[in-house]
């Protein structure tokens, strides 16, 4: 049975803006069909009286009040910008 | 043909923290671009984000007072999407744990009040604002843009209502309810020009007694109530335009352009949304203690159907009157305020609703900055009780007080301008207006009533309108008794 088709590696890549080559969309297809394969069998196990688990840690409701702490200053947080204009991020055009 | 429309609404709401929801950047508005950001809400590599406790609470007080259930379990996801406004290319939400489901919200007058559902309120945090350069300032055309991530990363509830709405008043009317209750809380700033109240709405058409929704299209960018109505309007004639010529309404994201005043589809190219979503990894589940929630409970504070019950008991106002107050929590303090200084509440609320009003709207101003407070109301309404001023002559002081910010009773004084009510000096006048018309005074005596009004009209000229009307028509009965 075939888990994953290369239509769907297409739709996943433009998701993740992956420009693939049509090897690379052979290969990965074959890889993410292995994977969802070994991951299948876990499918295969019986939690009905295994509650969904989305955390590993043990922990609950890690909050912080609310108050107010230290901001980066302009010019630190626009330093690692590739481009930079009004004191904003200046990105590429979107549409 | 005519059709059953159909209408939900979700709505954004900014709290009104101290700070961001997952940092501890201050929540502003209008500050230096990138001056309200850390590691956090720049998404850099390895920080992590911590719940604001705050946020929780507001966000469980937002679900108690819609009626919902406060999910005793609920968690973040990540809604993953590549847009420059998200420095993560994430958004974090919640998505099949939120914490309130379920709830409602009655609208409408009492009588015949509509129930419409409130599917879900849940958590997440606002993108940064997006500046596009170029031509036109638009997106379209633009050859780049500039992020400002000072939004980034604060606290944002989605409220999602039923499509139970069934005409584009009621849902104006369920949005003007919903921000009061919000403003009631103290949750949110609910300023829908500055975007911390947005609201986009699914509107569909079906047959009369069809029980399946029809195909939806969802309306954006209506920056007020009134563009909320318009659009709604709009979009229904628009789909009702189609169906009726036998064509098909077409799923898609549709932008009204209030100047315009139609709907216009967005790019439906990128439409497919595939958000991906799964439970975020660096965030642990909120577990709320029931006890906790019945202590929220306990404690919201009073919301505007009760205040509107309570309005029309207490002061003996009009059903109609009460609810506007009620709807309108600065004005309803206003009136609480005025009356605990010692005003009576029917006098106050009758001038709330029509000189004040009239005055705010028309200088477009919000009451919370006007330079007429409580104080002033009290003091005129003084002045008017005592007879030192007429009710004529308390709106030129109410006009002047409102735009200057003076004591009714400092304008009085220092114009002299007071109620004539001196009988000895009206006296004068009345006697002088009675020789010069005989035949007014020869018209009451045979019964007609009108001629008194002419009379008193006679010296309330005289007297430039200072005469008090009261007394001029007691002085007038008597001499000619
Ligand atoms: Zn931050």
């Amino acid at each position: 049975m075939t888990v994953i088709s290369k239509k769907d590696v297409e739709h996943v890549a433009l998701l993740a803006r992956l420009a693939l080559t049509d090897e690379e969309k052979e290969t990965f297809t074959g890889q993410l069909a292995q994977i969802l394969e070994h991951a299948g069998k876990i499918q295969a196990l019986d939690t009905t009286a295994v509650p969904p688990t989305s955390h590993v840690a043990s922990l609950t409701n890690v909050l912080r009040p609310d108050e107010i702490r230290p901001c980066l200053t302009s010019e630190e947080a626009l330093s690692n910008a590739p481009k930079q204009e009004d004191g904003g991020f200046a990105v590429p055009k979107i549409v | 043909m005519a059709y059953e429309i159909v209408i939900g609404l979700e709505i954004h709401v900014e709290l009104n923290t101290r700070s961001k929801m997952f940092c501890g950047c201050p929540v502003t508005f209008g500050e230096v671009p990138n001056t309200a950001v850390c590691p956090v809400c720049l998404g850099h590599p390895g920080v992590l984000p911590v719940v604001n406790a705050q946020a929780v609470e507001a966000a469980a007080l937002i679900g108690l007072s819609l009626n919902c259930a406060i999910a005793p379990n609920n968690e973040f996801a990540r809604k993953n999407y590549f847009y420059p406004d998200m420095p993560k290319d994430y958004q974090i939400s919640q998505f099949d744990l939120p914490i309130a489901i379920g709830g409602y919200l009655d609208v409408g007058d009492r009588g015949q009040t509509r129930r419409i559902g409130i599917t879900r309120v849940h958590m997440e945090e606002d993108t940064g604002k997006l500046i596009h350069k170029g031509a036109t300032g638009r997106i379209h055309g633009a050859d780049r843009s500039v992020v400002d991530f000072n939004r980034a990363g604060v606290p944002l509830m989605e409220i999602v209502s039923e499509p139970d709405m069934r005409t584009a008043t009621e849902a104006r009317a369920f949005l003007v309810k919903l921000r009061s209750i919000l403003l009631a809380l103290g949750v949110s700033n609910c300023n829908m020009e500055e975007g911390s109240l947005r609201c986009d709405a699914n509107v569909s058409l079906r047959e009369f007694g069809d029980t399946e929704l029809g195909v939806k299209t969802e309306v954006k960018n209506m920056n007020s109530f009134k563009a909320l109505q318009r659009a709604l309007e709009y979009e229904v004639e628009r789909q009702t335009s189609l169906l009726t010529h036998g064509e098909r309404v077409i799923q898609e994201t549709r932008h009204w352009d209030d100047a315009g005043g139609a709907t216009t589809s967005m790019r439906s190219k990128e439409e497919a949304h595939d958000y991906r979503y799964f439970p975020d990894p660096d965030l642990v589940a909120i577990v709320m203690d029931p006890a906790e929630v019945e202590r929220l409970r306990a404690g919201l504070p009073e919301l505007p159907d009760a205040r509107a019950e309570r309005l029309g008991r207490e002061f003996g106002l009009s059903d109609d009157d009460a609810k506007i107050l009620a709807l309108n929590k600065p004005l309803g303090d206003f009136l609480e305020e005025t009356v605990a200084g010692g005003a009576a509440a029917g006098k106050a609320a009758n001038w709330l609703l029509h000189e004040l009003a009239a005055e705010l709207n028309r200088t477009d101003t919000e009451i919370e900055d006007a330079a007429f407070t409580p104080r002033h109301l009290i003091d005129l309404l003084q002045l008017i009780d005592a007879g030192t001023i007429s009710g004529k002559m308390a709106k030129e002081i109410f006009k002047t007080s409102f735009a200057t910010g003076r004591l009714p009773a400092a304008i009085v004084k220092e114009t002299g301008n007071v109620q004539i009510t001196d009988t000895d000096a009206l006296g004068k006048i009345v006697d002088e207006v009675l020789a010069a018309n005989p035949q007014a005074i020869e018209d009451l005596k045979n019964g007609q009533e009108r001629a008194i009004g002419f009379l008193v009209g006679q010296i309330m000229r005289l007297t430039q309108g200072k005469a008090s009307p009261d007394a001029v028509n007691k002085l007038i009965r008597a001499k000619l008794r």
